[in-house]
């Protein structure tokens, strides 16, 4: 068996929206993503509101229909009769700590719900041996587990949704966005947390998130999306060391870095004008329209995603 | 230089002493700023930084007087050319407010007026504040669209705020926010709800319309990334009170706060390093519960037992930094052997 635990060819997701009484065109949130995720590895993906990060995650764990493309699994195809024991395996961690929590649940109740509905417990007794561990796994503590999510700040709802991510003992955590709501201190104690429990139980990530630093710091490999599809791909290192593709190039020099003196030194590339709604996403390469390097044939053709060597794959006709 | 803030009028364009304002809610008094102090000089670009809940929106609010109920400023002075602006009359507030300091909000889509073309809602901020006639404000109000960069202004004038994007909303709230060229601009968390290619454009803007204006700018905000970018003179706050004040420099480099000090120390590296983050322990802060000492002893690593008991008068360090914690009053013989 390979070390691949998921591999994503060709996902396409696409929402059709109504532009008339009889017509519909195609919102192609995802368009041809191809990647994988190896064992114990974590991929960031990373991209600006609207390019499809979170589309992504929910379609290749089957919350959409992906309206084509394969998703493998350790080598087995995910399919609509396989998708329920697979969620066993593959589970996801929410942005916002608020709705994703149940209100009227204990979070005792949050926690074993997964393990209810896959009937990972032979007794009442084991079912509340297994939250215990869980809640106490992620930093909280037994008598916590009375208690409903509004009793809890931000920083703790968040470790109730990853001990509920955690409880069928998953080899693969989507987390999307999942410490963006929390303050700068907080964070902090969740991301050492989300690295503490992949070192205890060999997890892998699909880690989204629009703080650039913050993907940067948790991810192996960096995969950068503009419009619905993936630009660059590469080692952290390298992807931040050499970026190629323009989009990367200047989205990482906008990032405010916290280091006044870096900050005067550094040269901002400022990109002209706003993201093209995904419904008129321009022909070629989306990001032509933007790019001060675009040519003829930018507008003609799709650069493929190629790679320039060691892993590092670039989708540009020019750079 | 240390005298200054007894010439009021002289050498800073705001200056704020001992703000205090507070929620009077139904589960008790929430002291949301606790005794803030700060001076501000003309044409500098001044950060407040904390987390949510901190007070530094609530200070914003209390300076240009917009509190809605419960809230209010309970005691405290906020010095505008030599006069107390708390103690303006009603008519006054109003001249003050965007003629001589106005704010830009986070979100533009909830600040601007869905019913009204842009080009009425920032015709209305110059015939509110001068005696411009309605075709002068609006030659006027297509001036500043293009000031701020929009693009083919003549008609977004006519156009209204769903027809634009999120940056372009923001660049007309700052259009509307420098209709009467103000002294004072406050932007609270303005970049928070854009992405980052887009939120380089509005910094970039601001720092830009800043050295053309020559105006002072305060930034509110939680991104220490976009405080080390913009900002000469730093704020710290937790809890309502100002933990620490000095230049880009002291905060930075010089930190005399252990929360300043934990906060940086918690932020993922700008050069990668995949070591360990060393987060500040605990939550933040309940407001409702403040503690008698200072609002960060529960986290601080290195709190004694005065920290609890009683707060921290704020200390000079040198030059106009400022901390207020124990640690410094206590470890100055102690500081001596450190360096």
């Amino acid at each position: 068996m390979s070390d691949i635990l998921i591999d994503v060819r060709h996902l396409k997701q696409w929402f059709p929206i109504r532009t008339g009484f009889f017509s519909s065109t195609p919102l192609k949130a995802v368009d041809d993503v191809n990647f994988t995720i190896k064992k114990g590895e974590t991929l960031g993906l990373v991209g600006e509101s609207g390019c499809g990060k979170t589309t992504v995650a929910r379609s290749m764990l089957q919350l959409y229909k992906p309206t084509a493309g394969e998703v493998y699994f350790d080598g087995t195809l995910i399919s609509k009769d396989n998708i329920h024991a697979l969620r066993r395996e593959m589970q996801m961690v929410f942005q916002d700590p608020y709705s994703s929590l149940n209100p009227r649940m204990t979070v005792g109740d949050i926690v074993g719900e997964p393990l209810d509905v896959h009937k990972l417990y032979a007794n009442r007794q084991e079912r509340k041996e297994r939250i215990e561990e869980l809640i106490s796994l992620v930093g909280l503590n037994s008598e916590h587990t009375r208690r409903y999510a509004h009793e809890f700040s931000g920083g703790q709802r968040q470790r109730i949704g990853i001990a509920r991510a955690l409880a069928v003992n998953p080899q693969f955590i989507a987390c999307d966005e999942s410490v963006s709501a929390l303050d700068v201190s907080i964070q902090a104690q969740i991301l050492n947390m989300f690295r503490d429990l992949q070192e205890k139980l060999g997890l892998s990530y699909l880690f989204i998130a629009h703080d650039i630093l913050v993907v940067n710091h948790m991810s192996d490999r960096v995969a950068v999306m503009y419009l619905g599809k993936i630009i660059e791909t590469a080692d952290t290192e390298e992807i931040n060391g050499h970026p190629v593709h323009p989009y990367t190039v200047s989205l990482l020099s906008a990032v405010p870095v916290p280091d006044p003196r870096s900050a005067r030194e550094r040269k901002r590339i400022i990109l002209q004008g706003d993201v093209p709604s995904p419904l008129k996403v321009p022909s070629g390469c989306a990001f032509r329209t933007r790019c001060p390097y675009a040519t003829e044939q930018c507008a003609a053709e799709t650069p493929p995603l190629v790679d320039r060597g060691g892993g590092h794959l670039v989708a540009c006709w020019n750079r | 230089m240390n005298e200054t803030n007894n010439h009021p009028d002289c050498q800073y364009i705001l200056q704020v002493k001992d703000l205090h304002t507070s929620f009077f809610t139904d589960a008790g008094e929430v002291k949301a700023v606790n005794g803030v102090n700060f001076d501000l000089p003309p044409g500098k670009v001044l950060g407040i930084v904390g987390e949510s809940g901190s007070g530094k929106s609530v200070t914003a609010y209390s300076i240009l007087r917009i509190l809605t109920e419960p809230g209010k400023t309970t005691q405290g002075e906020v010095i505008f050319r030599g006069e107390d602006v708390l103690r303006y009359s009603r008519r006054k507030v109003r001249d003050f407010r965007g003629a001589r300091i106005s704010i830009i909000f986070q979100d533009p889509m909830t600040s601007l007026n869905p019913t009204y073309t842009i080009g009425n809602q920032i015709d209305e901020a110059i015939l509110l504040h001068t005696n411009r006639s309605r075709e002068e404000a609006r030659a006027r109000s297509i001036e500043l669209l293009r000031l701020v960069g929009v693009n083919e202004p003549q008609r977004r004038v006519k156009q209204y705020p769903h027809e634009l994007s999120g940056g372009m909303r923001q660049r007309v709230m700052i259009a509307m926010a420098l209709a009467c060229e103000p002294d004072i601009l406050i932007a609270d968390e303005p970049t928070t709800a854009l992405d980052v290619t887009i939120q380089a454009q509005i910094l970039e803007l601001m720092q830009e319309l800043q050295q053309k204006l020559g105006m002072a700018i305060i930034i509110i905000t939680h991104d220490l990334g976009v405080i080390a970018d913009m900002c000469d003179e730093i704020i710290v706050m937790y809890g309502g009170r100002v933990c620490e004040r000095g230049n880009a420099e002291d905060i930075f480099y010089r930190s005399k706060h252990e929360y300043t000090r934990g906060l940086l120390r918690s932020l993922p590296a700008s050069n990668r390093s995949r070591d360990k983050l060393i987060p500040i322990p605990g939550s933040p802060v309940d407001m409702l519960r403040l503690p008698p000492g200072c609002p960060f002893a529960a986290r601080c690593e290195s709190a004694m037992k005065i920290c609890l008991e009683q707060m921290p008068e704020e200390l000079a360090m040198g030059g106009e930094h400022y901390a207020s914690c124990w640690l410094n009053v206590r470890g100055t013989i102690k500081e001596n052997a450190d360096e």
